[in-house]
């Protein structure tokens, strides 16, 4: 689908969908109680068939947090972009590791380097920083570390 | 662990290989259950080398990040640089001249041929072949020599600006790499002889750690081991970046989707490589080695994503950009971290003595896997 014809399937499935303008692919944000089904139909739709997540991470943006989905299609070849913000203080989303495996572990480490709690994850925990990690996530613009960070 | 051995239940064994052990080639840690000689899961442990690499890009500027990447997958460090490069240079809008973008596909593709080759004797290493890996490193040095004379350094080369490359090459550059073609030539069907024809290495890696095709796109696997799965997913064909859409080459695909399929893409693509180092290396164009750019980048604001194809696989960078000179916010999408997902999948129901051959024709570098 060329991108036009993607942003009028979009519109279909969810219509509450906001573009955003520029860019090579098509950004949409959605809100994070739509996502789950969203992401379900972007999968299965079978003018769509989004199966290949080729990166997913977030956004500190100090006033919230935005989830950022890259997703492409291994059949058609076209690509998509879904965001969604999460409040500041309990950023929560459902988890899409059941669509895309791959997500599992990305999920993970989103978790502990941004604090978004992905609802209903098969094993939410500690990735890459070490057993028993307490404070603040360290990709968070507010992170600080006197002893190990050096300001250039 | 002995507490863990000890808290197991029901017949089951946890094991644990490395952090340091020589098979995982780095401090990768994996928590091993077994059901005899069964493995029953497998759970990766990561950060054992992680430098926050992303964390570090964000008060760097955009030319003085390009050469934090080189130490993500060291072995593809010239491709990774070429991927910020790229990222740069499309924000920006920068023309790259044509000589550059060719010296960086010949220096790609060089990066790559060294890295097959580090990779075919390590792996043969892990499976019990030690003689292959002196056979590797003997043409893999001369790629070395190469980079050396031309960039000064031999594994992370720092070779690539925004706007094309830091310096020309060295005016014996084309002689020594058409030396390197024949030798290469000369040498590699040593490579079949003394392993892909051997019957011992064959039965060791001939359906172990199967991984479906539906499998290898769910768990986001790129590069070689999705391709031996018979996934079309070459960046340098599907989304063509500098001189690749003036080469001729083809995408290797296997669809075993085992270790030996996994395997064999690795060597047939080291033939491709070959053959576009053949085509660029008579017509390097005259020409500036670098694009005029202001001393201090700027970005635009907004969002930038490139992929280039390590040897590895997909690589994609994801810049959020304020305007300023240092990013807001930077991402690696490394092949590596994907690549590893799916090998919990492929090692269940297998032998323990099998997971050294899935581990190394998964090709991984822990670096580039905890960035």
């Amino acid at each position: 689908m060329t991108n036009e014809e993607l942003k009028t399937r979009i519109t279909e499935l969810v219509p509450s969908a906001a573009f955003e303008e520029g860019g090579e692919w098509i950004n949409v944000n959605v809100d994070p109680g739509e996502w789950p089904g969203f992401a379900r139909q972007l999968r299965s739709d079978a003018g769509l068939q989004f199966d290949y997540l080729f990166c997913l991470t977030c956004v500190d943006w100090k006033t919230h947090l935005a989830m950022v989905y890259h997703l492409s299609s291994t059949l058609f070849r076209h690509n998509l972009v879904v965001k969604a913000k999460l409040d500041n203080h309990t950023p929560q989303i459902e988890t899409v590791s059941h669509i895309w495996k791959t997500a599992e572990l990305h999920e993970r480490e989103v978790y502990e380097m941004f604090g978004v709690n992905f609802l209903n994850h098969p094993d939410l925990r500690l990735l890459i920083l070490p057993e028993g990690w307490e404070g603040k996530n360290p990709m968070r613009k507010d992170f600080e570390d006197p002893v190990n960070m050096i300001k250039l | 662990m002995l507490e863990e051995v000890a808290t197991s239940t029901e017949g089951d064994l946890v094991i644990n290989v490395g952090p340091q052990h020589p098979a995982t080639h780095g401090v990768l840690h994996l928590v091993i259950t077994l059901n005899g000689e069964t493995i029953k899961k497998v759970e990766p442990h990561l950060g054992y080398i992680h430098r926050s690499i992303e964390k570090m890009c964000e008060s760097l500027t955009y030319r003085q990040f390009i050469y934090v990447t080189s130490r993500m997958d060291y072995l593809s460090a010239h491709i990774n640089n070429h991927a910020c490069a790229l990222c740069v240079e499309k924000a920006m809008q920068i023309e790259v001249p044509e000589r550059a973008q060719v010296i960086r596909v010949i220096m790609d593709e060089l990066t790559r041929i060294a890295s097959h080759e580090l990779w075919w004797g390590a792996m043969a290493m892990d499976i019990g072949a030690f003689t292959p890996f002196f056979h590797a490193f003997r043409e893999r040095e001369t790629i070395n020599d190469i980079m050396e004379e031309t960039c000064g350094a031999r594994l992370t080369m720092n070779y690539m600006v925004p706007g094309g490359v830091m310096i020309d090459l060295h005016p014996d550059f084309q002689r020594k790499v058409k030396e390197f073609i024949k030798l290469f030539r000369s040498k590699v069907h040593e490579y079949d002889e003394l392993v892909t024809g051997n019957i011992i290495f064959r039965s060791r890696m001939k359906d172990v750690g199967f991984l479906s095709k539906e499998d290898a796109i769910s768990f986001g696997c790129t590069g070689p081991t999705a391709r031996g799965s018979g996934v079309s997913c070459d960046i340098r064909k599907l989304y063509p970046y500098d001189v690749y859409n003036k080469v001729q080459f083809e995408e290797v695909l296997e669809t075993g989707g085992d270790s030996l399929a996994r395997y064999m893409v690795r060597i047939r693509e080291m033939h491709q490589s070959i053959s576009i180092i053949e085509q660029l290396i008579d017509n390097i164009p005259e020409g500036d080695f670098q694009a005029k750019t202001k001393a201090v980048l700027k970005l635009p604001k907004g969002e930038f994503y490139t992929r280039v194809e390590t040897a590895r696989g997909e690589l994609g960078l994801y810049i959020v950009s304020e305007g300023a000179t240092t990013p807001y916010r930077i991402k690696f999408r490394s092949p590596g971290f994907s690549n590893l997902s799916a090998l919990d999948t492929m090692a269940r129901g297998s032998k323990l003595g099998d997971l050294v051959a899935m581990m190394g024709t998964l090709d991984l570098v822990i670096p580039d896997i905890d960035r």
